[in-house]
């Protein structure tokens, strides 16, 4: 099967004397060395100027909360088994009355754990959520000194009220690729 | 008095630049590399990053002193001390300039015009070897020894095509080793014969083949890529250095730039024409001798700074021999080609001549 | 005046570094102070005016034999524990051995001259071409003949390194 019309056929024929001389071959490198000296730098200077992350980039995960601040979550255990690495694990609980402002759903999540070690940033988890509570964003997982520290629960992954993260790009972009 | 006094100055000043080169050379060399391959290269210490040479002295100096215990501790610390005086040593009888005139009184721009200025240069190469040797062995480990072992036997073998290359240049000295003498042949006379460019009389015009064969052989001495099987990273860690640390670990690094300067101005020098340009003369009627002789120094180290740049331009443009590869390209190319150039320019000085 | 000085300490310093080279228990330490003698004797050329043959002396000894030498030495590992013990015939054939050679360079040194110091008169006595010009005249014979001993040197090299077929 023919994959693309790049592939040539190897061929070992005795080397010409200019090739075996190297020179030429050498000039032709150097020219194309001192070429780029001249082009355009593909650095960015870190600190100051940061590299613009794609809208779908797949980072640390954030568990979200409705308009009015209850957690969507409702410990169905979708995104769990569709996790490939098996980085998710969660405890299921009942909402008890005077509980509704926290959790939208009557089932909600009392634990929930993604390792992030272990997570492979597939994004498997958010396309079977089906209520709208994983999404991961473009937060990068910040680095630690024990491995224990990087099994996150829900005080880093659930989103603050004062401190909500949009994911609307995200939302776009899945409704543009699921219709 | 004033001589002496004079030439310790000189020797002073040549020993600061030839460090102040090779600390500059680290950082052009990492400037360079970037360039190439389209980064930006170190930016931080200071505007373009122009301090970071002092930056690397400081953090060298600082770093942890290892000595291994099973080393030998004496050649341990001789093989780095060894290095760097060889590779400063070499600088002596290179003519820098035109002679300066102080007070109605010349003095050369060279510290010791010996006769066999040339020699005294291979001679002191050959010494850098055992720094080398002696470094890698000491440090009691497989890997340095291997390192030592390629970068020795390598510097002996071309060593050999690098004096024969040399001959030819010889030949047309009429037999002086003085280097003084040889830059000031190139700075006289008409180029082919009937050229007349004042300056340009150099050598490379007359000896391509001797200048091709003495450039590669001068990558060979100082270890650099195509030929820095000594140091392959990838192969043998870190070659004969592999247990150094701190500023013993400078020392090498820092004497291989200096070698690298030291053959640049050698290159220049013996094929370049030296200090000579074109319209020399044409200076010397218009200016004070004075600025002339200054202009001449500046010019011979615009021909160095442009082999240096050659020098990293090679290193990364050309991936590395394999050892036997080198061997052969050393002993069964450049060997007797510099042999037959040598032959050659014998026969045609002869028929020249009759 | 100082260069006598100066000769005097590189007498002494050759005469050392030769002890050193015999006496040294650490093979390695006997090449690198053979190098040292090495040095200290084209200082004494230098002194007599002859920087050719001093640095001659130097690349050719210093810069390539002593290099192979110390390359060997290194390779082959030699420690005081590994080294074969000798036996007594074998001290004794040595001891004899030295005597003669020791008797033979008294009886020279009782039978010659030894010349008067003489500081060259002639600055281009040790130069290229005055060295050139008396090997391819006066001395043409044992030149050849020596180069010729090198090259059987070299032809015999080849041949112990070749392969068996």
């Amino acid at each position: 099967m023919q994959l693309t019309n790049r592939a040539q056929q190897v061929v070992q024929k005795e080397m010409t004397l200019a090739e075996r001389l190297y020179l030429p071959a050498i000039f032709a490198g150097l020219s194309i060395t001192i070429k780029h000296l001249f082009k355009k730098k593909a650095t960015l200077k870190y600190p100051e100027v940061k590299r613009e992350f794609a809208p779908v980039y797949r980072g640390q995960h954030v568990l979200k909360r409705d308009a009015e601040g209850r957690e969507n979550c409702t410990a169905c255990g979708l995104c769990a088994v569709s996790c490939p690495a098996e980085a998710i694990t969660m405890d299921a609980a009942e909402r008890k009355a005077g509980e509704e402002h926290l959790y939208r759903e009557e089932k909600y999540a009392a634990k929930y754990e993604i390792n992030m070690l272990r997570c492979i940033y597939c994004g498997l988890c958010e396309e079977a959520c089906p209520k709208d509570a994983i999404y991961l964003t473009d937060r990068i997982v910040a680095s630690e000194f024990t491995r224990g520290k990087f099994v996150y629960g829900k005080d880093v992954l659930v989103e603050k009220m004062d401190d909500r993260i949009d994911v609307s790009q995200r939302k776009k972009h899945y409704s543009i690729v699921n219709n | 008095m004033t001589l002496i006094i004079f030439k310790t100055l000189l020797i002073l000043i040549i020993f600061l630049i030839s460090l102040g080169i090779a600390a500059y050379s680290t950082y052009g060399e990492r400037k360079i590399a970037a360039f190439l391959q389209d980064r930006i290269g170190p930016d931080r210490a200071g505007p373009f990053g122009i301090l970071q040479p002092i930056a690397d002295g400081v953090k060298m100096f600082l770093k942890e002193e290892i000595i291994p215990n099973v080393s030998n501790k004496w050649l341990f610390i001789l093989g780095p001390c060894i290095f760097m005086v060889t590779a400063l040593m070499t600088s002596a009888v290179i003519p820098w300039g035109l002679p300066l005139e102080i007070s109605g009184v010349k003095y050369n721009l060279q510290v010791a015009d010996i006769n066999i200025g040339i020699l005294y240069v291979l001679g002191v190469v050959s010494l850098g070897v055992y720094g080398i040797m002696i470094g890698g062995w000491a440090s009691n480990n497989k890997f340095a020894l291997l390192g030592a072992i390629r970068a020795s036997s390598q510097m002996i073998s071309y060593e050999l095509a690098m004096g024969m290359s040399v001959i030819a240049i010889l030949l047309m000295n009429d037999g002086s080793l003085s280097l003084n003498s040889m830059v000031e042949n190139q700075g006289t006379g008409k180029l082919y014969g009937f050229i007349n460019i004042s300056g340009m009389n150099w050598n490379v015009f007359y000896q391509p083949v001797a200048f091709l064969i003495f450039l590669i052989c001068a990558f060979a001495e100082c270890n650099r890529t195509p030929f820095d099987l000594a140091e392959s990273e990838s192969e043998l860690i870190g070659g004969f250095h592999t247990e150094y640390s701190s500023m013993k670990l400078g020392l090498y690094l820092f004497a291989e730039y200096i070698n690298m300067f030291i053959s640049a101005a050698v290159i220049s020098c013996l094929f370049f024409g030296g200090y000579n340009f074109p319209g020399i003369s044409y200076l010397q009627e218009i200016l004070p001798a004075n600025i002339v002789s200054l202009i001449s120094v500046a010019v011979l180290f615009g021909k160095i700074i442009f082999f240096i740049f050659f020098f990293m331009w090679i290193r990364w443009t050309i991936p590395r021999f394999r050892y036997d590869q080198l061997m052969r390209l050393g002993w069964q190319w450049l060997m007797p080609l510099s042999i037959i150039n040598m032959l050659i320019t014998g026969a045609v000085l002869i028929w020249i001549r009759n | 005046m100082g260069s006598e000085i100066i000769f005097y300490l590189l007498s002494a310093l050759s005469i050392f570094s030769a002890l050193v080279v015999v006496f040294s228990k650490n093979p390695i330490y006997s090449v690198l102070s053979l190098i040292v003698c090495f040095f200290s004797i084209a200082g004494h050329y230098v002194m007599l005016n002859a920087q050719f043959l001093a640095i001659v002396h130097i690349i050719v000894y210093a810069g390539a034999i002593m290099v192979l030498l110390l390359f060997t030495v290194m390779l082959l590992n030699l420690n005081k524990e590994s080294e074969p013990h000798k036996s007594n015939l074998i001290k004794v054939a040595a001891i004899v051995t030295g005597g003669l050679l020791m008797l033979t360079l008294l009886a020279s040194l009782r039978t010659s001259q030894l010349p008067v110091y003489v500081s060259p008169t002639d600055l281009g006595l040790g130069t290229v071409q005055t060295v050139g010009k008396s090997l391819f005249t006066d001395y043409l014979l044992p030149f050849e003949i020596s180069s010729i001993l090198f090259i059987s040197a070299m032809i015999g090299a080849v041949v112990l390194a070749k392969k068996e077929r």
